[in-house]
Parts: structure tokens; sequence; C-alpha cells
């Protein structure tokens, strides 16, 4: 089965897999956008000194 | 020679913002801190250009590109694996608790981390010196890199030593002064310059090509071009994968895909970027931006090192595919693909996308090899974990020794060498420290016996498996003749097995039994390991 020119489902398989990752890593950043905003211990700053 | 003018004029511009951003971390440097994590308050746009701009460089893009030519669009498992693992598992699984974690312990490096988890000074110097000895060994590939692109752009008006001298000399100047945070500085404009020029050199290439499904079909036409010994070695044409369990199966699964796209979690140099946030909103911010921009860099070369092949068979002047025209050196492919094709200003764009690509990874390697031996190993082993005021000093007399090692063994490492040296590298810190890594963030029962076991297991087992089992290395290396009168102990398919698929099994396994079987930490200590967990 031949897709985008590419004859080895396993390469086109992997062609397309890269693309959707990629999306997903929009979904996910766009879905958690403003999620996950979370004791002077400043104290290891000064010892500055 | 107007052309030079005109690329020179660039280039000194470029390097003038990039020297200013130097000057402006320099600046904003008031403490170890800063020095070490950028003060643990950088944006989540430049960590992720940053991480990506570090993880992508001349490697991947000549090395491995020129790999994509010889071996074909099979590489894409690599990108496939390089944003899964290297961006949604790296960020969303590893990053997050590293953070949690390293700003619990306070820890400064890769290194720290596991060694203030584990209360142990001996995994944090040990940690610090593997990867100050073996660091080189990817550094120089990186040099090598961008060594031979000013080699095939300049010669002979630019003599290729001096280049890559002021190369080095430009980055160790802007590592030492600004410290981590004039790394990320520069980085982001780096990565921003890099992924423009892929861009548009897979337009330029699918243009040329009459567009992507006729290039791909021009390519999956070319299979009967194959060589007989790449036939024979299992090549069955660059748009299909290798017959399974042949050689080139072996040697593309096993070292490039998986060597590289699992040793991405444990290369100290990415994973301080997550150190280097302050909550973990910008690590959910940072994930489309890292997954885009490897898309991008590594799927563009790979593509293109791939038909490369319909190019330069196509081409009048050439009539050949790729791996003749380069003389049999793949590292040369992409640099003769670019000179060759592209016109002459997309040269000059493409020589500042690679110098980005190189300083941007080269940075971040000459920074983790000082603090490797700076903060990891002089502070932690020779002055038993106190706080010293020569930290930031050593550190910066470990990133000059470290650059030139680095060196040396650009000039001593032989050809198409870039994309192995990487792999070699990125395997070794997987096998060394993914168990101790993984024991470390997801399990309290991992004990300290237990991390160390499985680092040395991982360590000592890959260097066995690469000097005497894995002929790619033991053969050339020759200890294994030196002792045994052969080039190595093992038989096939055994010789074309890269360490990272036998070792790292047995190294995570390591960690788990000696872990049940040992003394275990102290439950406050591990509690706060995980407070914000």
């Amino acid at each position: 089965m031949t897709l985008l020119g590419i004859d080895d489902p396993k390469v086109w398989s992997v062609y397309l897999l890269c693309i959707l990752s990629a999306l997903f890593c929009i979904v996910y950043g766009a879905a958690n956008w403003n999620k996950g905003d979370e004791e002077k211990w400043e104290d290891e700053k000064k010892v500055e000194e | 020679m107007d052309n030079i003018l005109i690329l020179t004029i660039v280039v000194v511009a470029y390097l003038f913002i990039i020297g200013y951003l130097g000057w402006y971390g320099y600046r904003k440097t008031k403490t170890a801190l800063d020095y070490l994590v950028a003060g643990r308050s950088v944006h989540p746009v430049v960590m992720a250009l940053s991480y990506g701009a570090t993880f992508i460089s001349t490697s991947a893009i000549v090395g491995f590109g020129g790999a994509a030519a010889l071996f074909g669009m099979g590489l894409l498992w690599l990108t496939f694996l390089n944003i899964f693992v290297g961006i949604i598992i790296a960020f969303i699984v590893f990053g997050k608790r590293t953070r949690r974690m390293g700003h619990s312990l306070d820890a400064h490096t890769f290194p720290e981390l596991l060694g203030k988890r584990f209360n142990s000074n001996f995994i944090q110097g040990f940690s610090g010196l593997v990867i100050f000895i073996f660091m080189p060994l990817y550094a120089a590939a990186v040099l090598i890199g961008a060594a031979r692109f000013i080699e095939t752009t300049f010669a002979p008006n630019v003599n290729f030593t001096v280049g890559l001298l002021i190369y080095t000399l430009i980055v160790c100047a802007y590592v030492m002064a600004g410290g981590l945070k004039g790394v990320m500085y520069t980085d982001a404009l780096q990565g921003a310059i890099m992924f423009v020029g892929m861009i548009v050199l897979l337009v330029f290439t699918y243009v040329k090509l009459g567009g992507v499904v006729t290039a791909h079909q021009a390519l999956a036409g070319m299979a009967d071009k194959v060589p007989a010994k790449l036939i024979a070695g299992g090549h069955l044409g660059w748009t299909r994968m290798p017959t399974t369990a042949s050689p080139l199966w072996w040697k593309l699964v096993t070292t490039i895909v998986m060597g590289v796209g699992l040793g991405v979690l444990t290369q100290p140099q990415l994973a301080v970027r997550f150190m280097t946030v302050k909550s973990n909103k910008e690590i959910h911010r940072a994930v489309p931006a890292g997954g885009i921009f490897i898309l991008v860099m590594t799927g563009v070369a790979f593509v293109v090192g791939a038909l490369t092949n319909v190019y330069f068979f196509n081409h009048p002047q050439f009539g050949n595919i790729s791996l003749d025209v380069a003389g049999g050196n793949i590292d040369k492919i992409i640099p003769a693909y670019i000179n060759s094709a592209m016109p002459v200003w997309f040269v000059y764009v493409f020589m500042l996308t690679l110098l980005a690509a190189a300083m941007s990874t080269s940075s971040s390697q000459f920074h983790t090899m000082g603090t490797a031996i700076g903060r990891d190993f002089f502070e932690r082993i020779l002055l038993g974990g106190k706080q010293s005021q020569y930290t930031v000093l050593i550190t910066r007399i470990g990133i000059l020794t470290g650059v030139l090692i680095t060196i040396v063994l650009g000039y001593r490492l032989p050809g198409s060498i870039i994309a192995i040296a990487a792999a070699i590298f990125f395997g070794l810190c997987a096998t060394t420290f993914l168990p101790a890594y993984i024991g470390a963030l997801f399990w309290k029962g991992t004990t300290r016996s237990g991390a160390i076991a499985s680092m040395f297991t991982g360590f000592f087992g890959t260097l066995f498996w690469l000097l005497f089992v894995h002929q790619a290395e033991s053969e050339p290396m020759g200890i294994c003749k030196f002792i045994f009168n052969k080039p190595t102990l093992a038989h096939a398919p055994w010789t074309m097995v890269d360490p990272i698929i036998v070792i790292l099994p047995i190294s995570l396994l390591t960690v788990f039994l000696v872990s049940v079987f040992t003394k275990k930490m102290s439950k406050e200590h591990v509690e706060h390991c995980f407070k914000h967990i």
C-alpha cells in the first residue's frame, strides 16, 4: 500500500505519526495552558556572602 | 567575493547579537544559582527553544541527515521517538517531577539531583566524572558537524583550523561569562534561526523535486539503484525499512533510533532545563513549542537527507546516489547538497542555521562539562559537599579543560563518525543513568545501593559491550583483538546489537532487585524528596 508516494507502510505510517505527535503537543499545551501553577529556604541565596 | 562580504557582515552581526545576549546573561548572573540553573525563572518559550536548540545540533542535521541519505526515510522513527520520548515523555512525565524534586532538594545539576535524592556524594561525583570524561566525544561530533560545513563552504578562502578555534573561543567566552542564563538567552535566538532555516530548506527541496508526492515517488523508484553492498546488508530502498534483523536494520533500529531516542531522557544538559522554570505551568506551555521545533528540525533533516539521492541521481553533473557523490563519507552529504542545490543566499542562511545549531549545543555541552567537574566532582567529592567560593571558578576551569579535550578529539575522530559518536554518548547515558533516574523520580523504595549498582552495571556493561561485543566499535578499538586475538567475542546477531538493547534491561532489573534487598533510605529523607510530588 502506498501513501504520499511512499511504498512501505512502516515508513509512511511514521511520517504521519511524527505529524500527529507534534499536533498532540499543541493540543496538550493548549488544554493545560493555565494548569500547574503551583517555607524562605532566599537564605541559600544570602549565604552572596 | 561580494557574497563572502555579505556573509561576513551577516555572521559578524549575528555574533554581535550573541555577544550582547551573553553579556546580558553575565549582567543578570549574581549567584551560583543564576550561573548553574538560570535563577529558576526562565520563560517557557525560552526554555522550550533552549531545550530544542541544545538537543538538535549539527550532529542531527549534518550527521543524522547524512545517515538518512544512507538508510532512507526509515530514520523518521527517530523523529517520532524524539517527539514522543524527547518531548512528551520527557516534559510531561519526567520534567514536572524533575523540576519539583530539583526545587525540594535545591539541586543545580543532573548529577546533583541524583546525588541528593540518594543522599550520596559518590553518586554525584561518579555521575559528574562520567559526564566530564565522555561528553567530549559528543561535543567533538558537534564540532566536526560545524567544521564539515565550514570546510565545504569557505575552502580555500578561510583557514579551517583558525575558523574552528575562533568558533570555540566565542562559545567558550559567553558560556564562561554568562553561565546558564547567557546560554539560554543565546539558545532562544539560535533556535529561532534554526527553525526558519529548516522550514525554508524543506520547502525548497520539495519544490525543486516537483512536490511532496512526486519527490517521494521518485525516491521510491530508485530502489534498484541501491549499491550491491547495501543490498547485502538488508537495504530495500530509501522509502522502505531495511530487512528485519539484517545488519542495517540492527544499526538503524538499535543504535540510531533506540540509542538516541531513549538516551535523550538522561542527557544532563537537557534534564537541567526542567530545573530552570519556576512552576509546572511553564513546562505545560513549553510542550507545544518543543514538539513543533523537534518535528521541524529532525523531520526536515531526515526527509531532505533521503531525498538528496533523487537530486544527485537526476543531476547531469553527478548522476549518482548521495553516498557516492560524498565519496563514501556520509557526513559530507548534506553540505554537498546545500552547496549544489540551493541558491547562494540560502547557502549563507543555512551556514548561519548550522552555526546556530552548533553553538547552541556546544554552549550547553561546555556548561555541563564545567558543572560536572566544578559542582559535582570538585565541590562534592573533594570538599565533601561544602559550598565553596571557588565553585564558579573551578566550573570555568572545567569548561576550558573540556573544550580543549573536545578540540583534540575533533581533529582525531575518523570520517562518518558524527551520528555514531552522538549515539554512543546518548546510549551510555541511558544505560548508566536512566534506571537510577526512574527510581529516583517514581519509586520511593529505590535505595542508594540499588542506584549505585545499576549505574555500575550500566556503565561497565556498556563499556564491555562496546569493547568486546559490538563489532562496529570493538574492531576499530582493537582491545579485543589484542587480548583474545579476534575482533569480537560474540557471534551474529549479537555483534550488531547496540548495548542499550542488552544492558539497559539488565541495569533496570539491577536497580529493582538490589533495592528490594538492601537498606531503605530514611523515611524523613524520602518524604522530603517527594514533598511536592
